[in-house]
């Protein structure tokens, strides 16, 4: 279920807390196999994880549905997570919201039927002075318009 | 302006241990390596300085310093909070991204002054650009010899590890984020205990924001007294503001406590145009409202803006012209609380989701003639009655909009519809 290389890379995280606290890496754990497994958390990836680190499952089903960046059904390739609290509100993130719905054919939660895309109305991503707002992956993409949303989206694959 | 956490903003990578240096940064680490400083003498430069905890709480630094059991014998940590999510706050996201050695630096020096040799900062999980750069400071440091154990050969050791989070605004709170540290749910803890005596893996920890952590190697290489110089009394030093919302060119200013609001919002382009001042939300979205009379007379410090009706919180100023429609503003603001209430307390719990739903129905065209009461009843039962801040800031706002624009919430409930917008 978990791979080695992911593995590896719990250990890194692992490696950073008390030799008797290896659950403090659990929310990173979960993200590393989340990554693996489409973006998604099955109980099945919950319960790998949890034996790896050595927890009960229900504590780690318990941080994996207390935390939002933890999915639990199938997700896009491409998560687009935009902002929509007061900043970037104030600066027509719901007008842009409706744009990229319109543009991808789907509501805010569905995914696209090619599976690339979905979105997701997200709070406060702490980039308030260049709202309007959201994020793909790892990467901000900061003073959103029409036009510009057009292209981030077009160049998704 | 920008003489403290932003120093190096202008200058060639902002971010690396060369331009770092070349600013003076780390003197005082090297300073304590040498035994040139003694803890005593660095509470005393804090105290002096003024400096009170950035986050919102607005502690004296210093003072929460001295609160550590520093000769006890077992492990002490200092945690940093950089897991930023209040709305309209984005701060510490540059700080991280552009002087991250400074927050280093100031974490090594509380290490040092508590005597805690480990530490971690808690980067909020969708911060990744921040966190690379903090990782490659990091990085930097420990190849430079200045984190570590036995530090040149000194008798201080000093290790730091970022921790990311992993979405949950709550988790900004300094308990819950100790929790979310131990791998939970990250659901406050009752206080006492502190966690300067029970804390991370139930051992002495101090917790204190990003800035705050940011602003100490500067306050000892010039000394408390040119900090608290630079502000006001009661307010000592400069302090980010972040000015968003219907600005034209909204950015993080780190100026002088003390400065105008008009002073601020005129470096910030000023309103967009066309538009007037309507109201400001002048310290991150916890923190009430005001009208644009009270803002526009308002200084830029703790009791400034306590005097105009409101607090400093995290320095986030939010800006609504004449466009904003107050209802739908609130509206929003009240889903955050409801989404981000982490279910612990039933007050907030419930108490949120009512607010969320009755804002909603009155948005629907649903609203009711005693709809304003209910509300006004719901934040009165929220506030004070929870473990946590998070039930206050949930309730502040809808007090403070119903107060300040109460007639527009009449007129949405009476006729369905905006008074704003139509």
């Amino acid at each position: 279920m978990i791979s080695t290389t992911a593995k590896k890379q719990i250990d890194n995280w692992i490696a950073k807390y008390p030799t008797d606290r290896k659950s403090s890496a659990v929310m990173e754990a979960l993200k590393i196999v989340q990554a693996e497994n489409e973006n998604s958390l099955t109980p099945e990836a919950i319960q790998a994880v949890a034996d790896y680190l050595d927890m009960p499952g229900i504590s780690v089903a318990e941080v994996a549905t207390f935390y939002e960046n933890y999915n639990h059904r199938p997700v896009g390739k491409h998560t687009i997570r935009f902002c929509h609290n007061i900043s970037c509100m104030l600066n027509g993130s719901d007008d842009l919201i409706a744009h990229l719905e319109k543009k991808l054919g789907v509501k805010t939660g569905e995914v696209t039927k090619d599976g690339l895309i979905n979105v997701k109305k997200v709070e406060c991503l702490g980039a308030c002075v260049g709202a309007p707002m959201f994020q793909i992956g790892d990467q901000y993409y900061e003073n959103l318009t029409a036009d510009k949303i057009d292209e981030i989206v077009d160049g998704l694959k | 302006m920008n003489e403290v956490c932003f120093k190096t903003l202008d200058q060639k990578d902002p971010w690396s241990l060369k331009t770092y240096e070349a600013n003076g940064g780390y003197s005082v680490w090297r300073k304590i390596l040498k035994g040139e400083f003694t803890p005593e003498q660095i509470i005393d430069e804090l105290k002096t300085s003024g400096l009170r905890g950035r986050g919102g709480a607005g502690f004296p630094t210093g003072l929460k310093w001295s609160f550590m059991p520093r000769n006890a014998d077992m492990q002490k940590y200092v945690v940093c909070n950089s897991d930023e999510g209040e709305p309209g706050t984005c701060k510490d996201r540059d700080i991280l991204r552009y002087n991250p050695h400074s927050v280093i630096e100031g974490m090594a020096i509380g290490g040092f002054v508590m005597n805690a040799t480990k530490g971690y900062n808690y980067i909020r999980g969708e911060f990744m650009e921040p966190f690379y750069r903090f990782e490659g400071a990091l990085k930097e440091a420990y190849a430079e010899g200045l984190l570590g154990e036995n530090l040149y050969d000194s008798s201080v050791s000093f290790d730091l590890y970022t921790h990311l989070g992993a979405g949950a605004y709550i988790c900004g709170e300094e308990t819950a984020l100790l929790e979310s540290l131990e791998g939970k749910k990250g659901q406050p803890r009752f206080k006492p205990p502190f966690p300067a005596n029970v804390g991370l893996f139930g051992m002495p920890t101090t917790i204190n924001n990003t800035e705050s952590f940011a602003s100490v190697p500067d306050i000892l290489a010039k000394g408390g007294q040119w900090f608290a110089d630079i502000g006001v009394e009661n307010s000592g030093g400069c302090k980010l503001f972040s000015v968003t919302g219907h600005v034209n060119e909204p950015a993080n200013f780190e100026v002088p406590m003390g400065t105008s609001f008009k002073d601020l919002l005129e470096m910030a382009g000023g309103v967009r145009e066309g538009h007037t001042l309507k109201a400001v939300i002048p310290g991150g979205s916890s923190t009430p409202v005001l009208t644009a009379e009270a803002a526009m007379a308002m200084t830029m410090d703790y009791d400034g803006i306590e005097k105009a009706g409101s607090m400093l919180g995290a320095g986030s100023v939010i800006i609504m012209d004449d466009s904003t429609c107050m209802v739908e503003t609130l509206t929003r603001l009240a889903h955050f609380y409801y989404d981000e209430s982490c279910g612990q307390c039933t007050p907030c719990r419930e108490g949120t989701g009512w607010l969320y739903r009755v804002l909603k129905r009155i948005m629907d065209g649903n609203g009711k003639a005693d709809d304003i009461d209910l509300l006004m009843g719901v934040q009165d039962k929220i506030m004070g009655n929870t473990i946590c801040a998070l039930g206050d800031a949930a309730a502040m706002p809808v007090e403070s909009f119903l107060r300040n624009f109460r007639k527009e919430f009449e007129y949405y409930i009476e006729h369905g519809k905006s008074m704003v917008k139509g």
